[in-house]
């Protein structure tokens, strides 16, 4: 039992990873080597194969970090302060966190709201449905920032006009996976209903919204990781005080590679623990309840 | 039953009471080329108690006209009452309980639970609900699967499940729409004989569609014959030679044999066999 865990899950995955970080070691020591080579020629000692793969692992700002310099600033970052200090990945995390949760929960109800109202008004289909796609033509990045001047006009600064960005990006799932979550009722359950006099509302909860739900669990691990995205890009145009976004504004201007990767690692274990969140209530809430595995 | 006017049997000491009364029942589909008459100048009458099967070809109008008792489809003329109301006042009474082709349970409720739905709808008590969902699986065999979903049921099963449900509410009537239509033959012949001592127990009044003439003849006391395009009935054969307990070695008998051969008249009659 446990062999067959390690041969089928642990092996393949590490295999991956031992292949990245070769390809990685190897790209940061291609990349890195002709600034080594100018600083070691700088130096004016003769200087061997070995004295060059040191120096380009070993940069203050090296064009591509190495894996072990990228988690000897995270794990620093995250050991040596406290979790509200500012120069802790973990308060930047939290921050960046707070705004795409609160946007996923704005987001998620907008698109549930626009779901129902497309499912149930044959008017509200026609009329919504192309203006939602078209929302999501428009490329965040451009958005973003004006989001963040009118929010800013009208005294909203800080987590509002974050989570609105997120929002904006989330509700777009949700309404595509819900509209076709509720049409997915089987027609003889329909019309069991019918026979039984069953009244719109019995109709909605005994039936459209446990149908919908496995459509509606695959958008939400779909919102939940743009929520994340949504809350990066609305703390570039903000100047960045706190939140991971700010933390990658604040390295690409100082030239601070290493922060950069690190923040990006930050990034993905957070929506890592996100889309694990969201897995786990859709395994209590849809297999739990004998939905087919 | 009769398939037409015909004057009621006096000699028989109970009088029939009719249950399902059509009549000149019409039904056109309106379609792009030219309208389908589903249902042409229907005459039937169900009595109470009886178990009736509706054959024919697909495309016969059997299912619509089941779906029209049930107020699940508007016919276009003619008259049809539900012990002696319009089908709508019918359904809202709950005088019926319907069972589909495919068992259409719900997959994230528990089989008890897909049983209680229809009480759970009508507002029964919590206890109530339990009992008579207790009662009723075990009327079609499946005490000890209270607490199983769905998928984890072969095919008969969830249709026994399914049957279960439609007598939760203990409706008068129990409409069939080809419920062991995609089940195989052995099951099939196992939840034909259930069915039938179910009927002769609960002495409810039964409409069967179906596709299988010798389900139809085993079941039935009376079976309708129907013809496609347009549907209409060919032919309404009596099966009270057969007793009404019924074990499936009464397929063998030639009263069996005389009425399988009538019904295959009939089909062929409607052109059930041309190509």
């Amino acid at each position: 039992m446990t062999t067959d865990l390690l041969k089928l899950r642990v092996l393949p995955v590490a295999t991956v990873a031992l292949a990245v970080l070769a390809v990685w070691y190897v790209g940061a020591l291609w990349l890195n080597a002709p600034q080594a080579i100018e600083g070691l020629n700088r130096a004016g000692q003769p200087w061997g194969s070995l004295d060059l793969v040191n120096a380009a692992f070993a940069m203050k700002r090296p064009v591509l970090p190495t894996p072990g310099q990228v988690w000897a600033d995270f794990s620093a970052s995250v050991i040596n302060y406290p979790v509200t200090h500012i120069r802790s990945l973990v308060y930047h995390a939290g921050v960046t966190a707070g705004s795409a949760l609160t946007g996923f929960a704005m987001g998620v109800t907008l698109g549930a709201l626009l779901a129902l109202g497309i499912v149930h008004n044959r008017t509200l289909d026609a009329s919504l449905m192309p203006w939602v796609i078209a929302s999501q033509t428009i490329p965040i990045l451009a958005v973003a920032p004006m989001i963040v001047v009118i929010l800013g006009n009208l005294g909203f600064t800080g987590l509002l006009p974050k989570a609105v960005i997120s929002m904006y990006l989330c509700f777009f799932p949700v309404t595509v996976g819900m509209v076709k979550g509720l049409r997915s009722v089987d027609p003889l359950a329909l019309d069991l209903m019918r026979t039984y006099n069953a009244s719109p509302l019995q109709v909605f909860w005994r039936l459209r919204l446990p149908a919908s739900l496995p459509y509606l669990f695959t958008s939400l691990k779909v919102a939940v990781t743009i929520s994340l995205v949504g809350a990066i890009v609305g703390e570039l145009p903000t100047g960045g005080q706190a939140g991971l976004g700010s933390r990658l504004l604040s390295g690409s201007y100082y030239g601070q590679t290493i922060q950069i990767w690190s923040a990006l690692f930050m990034a993905s274990l957070l929506s890592l623990v996100l889309i694990a969140a969201v897995t786990l209530a859709e395994r209590l809430l849809v297999h739990g309840n004998g939905g087919r595995r | 039953m009769s398939a037409d006017s015909a004057p009621p049997d006096a000699a028989r000491p109970p009088a029939p009471v009719p249950v399902i009364e059509a009549r000149g029942l019409s039904l056109i589909y309106p379609t792009a080329d030219k309208p389908v008459i589903a249902l042409d100048a229907i005459n039937l009458t169900i009595d109470a108690g009886d178990f009736v099967s509706l054959i024919g070809p697909s495309g016969c109008g059997k299912t619509t006209l089941l779906r029209v008792i049930a107020d699940l489809e508007q016919p276009t003329s003619g008259t049809i009452t539900v012990e002696g109301m319009t089908p709508e006042a019918a359904r809202l009474r709950r005088a019926y309980g319907y069972v589909f082709q495919a068992p259409a349970l719900l997959p994230w409720r528990t089989v008890e639970r897909n049983v209680t739905l229809p009480l759970e709808i009508f507002g029964t008590p919590k206890e109530d609900r339990r009992r008579r969902a207790a009662e009723h699986l075990a009327m079609v065999g499946l005490t000890g699967f209270e607490r199983k979903f769905p998928w984890q049921l072969s095919g008969g099963m969830q249709q026994r499940a399914s049957i279960a449900r439609a007598l939760a509410f203990e409706p008068d009537i129990l409409l069939m729409d080809e419920p062991f239509g995609a089940l195989d033959e052995i099951t099939r012949d196992h939840l034909n004989l259930q069915l039938t001592r179910l009927w002769a127990t609960t002495g409810k009044t039964c409409v069967f569609v179906t596709h299988s003439i010798a389900e139809a003849v085993f079941l039935s006391t009376r079976i309708v014959v129907m013809s496609p395009r347009p549907g209409r009935i060919l032919d309404v054969i009596d099966c009270s030679d057969l007793p009404r307990d019924r074990t499936l070695d009464i397929r063998e008998t030639p009263e069996f044999q005389r009425i399988a051969a009538r019904v295959r008249q009939g089909l062929k009659e409607g052109h059930s066999y041309d190509d």
